[in-house]
């Protein structure tokens, strides 16, 4: 099983002019890592909106690609958006939840997403597209498919050992900032 | 004022005042305050998100900042409580303005006389009001988000030097709506 970090390297390297929402803590530290970039939204806080704050880039630039980097404990936060997301259908959301049934950022304190499959849930609320994933090459495959969205993509993982990787650099301003001139129209 | 009903502004021409100041994206959870409102903005399909609870309000909003687009999110100040690490957290420190448009529940709190009135001379709202009532429109100002508290023939004011305020801070700012403003 890839690890968390492993994930999001995969998707990474996907990535053309997408929108990326980044949920708080380490997937935040490790996309900075693996793929900084003007497009990818570093949301260091507010734990539980980033599949929010992408539904709202999603429906008011219907043309613009949107990804969602979402975890599976802030996902469970906020349970709420995933009847929002299929209510509205935007067909340019992706929204991706890295499943590593753990609270990995404060020290990997248990879920219970190894209990809830969390595709069913979003199955469930409409979600037009779902896939549950586990191997790198099934994600490839998964994204480069035509489908119209919003997607809901489950990767199953592990969380990663060893050091974390840094904190977000720029300033909380700077993020809005560049990603605001990144996809000016 | 005990049991004198506020001067009402229709919901047509608070809503006109909204949209001649540019803001063009709304969300948000139901209130009964605000319930002429929030019908008025429906009666556009697709001008109104409903969200399931104020907090992802707040989030769509930010993104539909992030899209150039000039949100509002309306709700109780009961939903302050679910909004206030998001408007925090995301908002003040991203510099994502928002304009707030808040039920105002609750308006002088608990029961301070043998009548029943609250502190404001008006009669005190349901129990569950009486503290956010009493407290939610210092805890914004605490926490740096300037409230107005317009009464209807301030409304179109309170919405061009709180629309100015969000331009210059890019930070949000709140319209506090008591029961009967709007109609």
């Amino acid at each position: 099983m890839m690890t968390t970090r492993e994930a999001i390297a995969v998707v990474a390297e996907l990535l053309k002019e997408e929108v990326v929402i980044c949920t708080t803590g380490y997937t935040c530290r490790d996309m900075q890592v693996v793929r900084d970039r003007a497009r990818n939204f570093y949301m260091i806080g507010s734990m539980g909106l980033a599949a929010p704050i992408g539904l709202g880039l999603a429906v008011a630039r219907p043309e613009l690609p949107v990804v969602v980097l979402d975890g599976d404990g802030a996902l469970l936060m906020g349970l709420g958006v995933l009847p929002m997301i299929a209510a509205d259908r935007p067909k340019n959301l992706t929204h991706v939840v890295l499943d590593n049934e753990a609270f990995v950022s404060t020290g990997k304190q248990p879920t219970f997403s190894s209990v809830v499959p969390l595709e069913r849930l979003a199955e469930a609320a409409g979600y037009p597209v779902v896939h549950r994933l586990v191997h790198p090459e099934q994600i490839r495959k998964v994204w480069g498919a035509p489908a119209a969205g919003p997607r809901f993509l489950l990767i199953k993982c592990r969380p990663d050992t060893g050091p974390a990787a840094p904190r977000v650099e720029a300033d909380p301003e700077r993020i809005t900032q560049r990603l605001m001139e990144a996809i000016a129209s | 004022m005990s049991g004198k009903t506020l001067p009402a502004a229709p919901a047509g021409e608070a809503l006109a005042a909204l949209e001649a100041r540019g803001f063009d994206f709304y969300s948000g959870v139901a209130c009964s305050i605000l319930a002429p409102l929030i019908t008025e903005l429906t009666r556009v399909p697709g001008r109104y998100r409903p969200a399931p609870r104020e907090d992802l309000a707040v989030g769509l909003a930010a993104g539909a900042y992030l899209a150039g687009r000039r949100p509002v999110a309306l709700m109780q100040n009961s939903g302050l409580g679910y909004s206030l690490n998001a408007l925090m957290s995301l908002n003040w420190i991203y510099r994502i303005p928002l304009l707030l448009v808040i039920g105002y529940r609750g308006f002088g709190g608990a029961p301070a006389r043998p009548d029943g009135a609250c502190a404001s001379g008006g009669p005190a709202d349901a129990p569950e009001h009486w503290v956010i009532g009493a407290h939610g429109e210092a805890l914004l100002k605490e926490i740096g988000i300037p409230v107005w508290v317009p009464d209807a023939a301030g409304w179109a004011g309170a919405v061009d030097e709180a629309a100015a305020w969000l331009e210059r801070e890019r930070r949000p700012a709140a319209l506090m709506l008591r029961k009967g403003i709007v109609s």
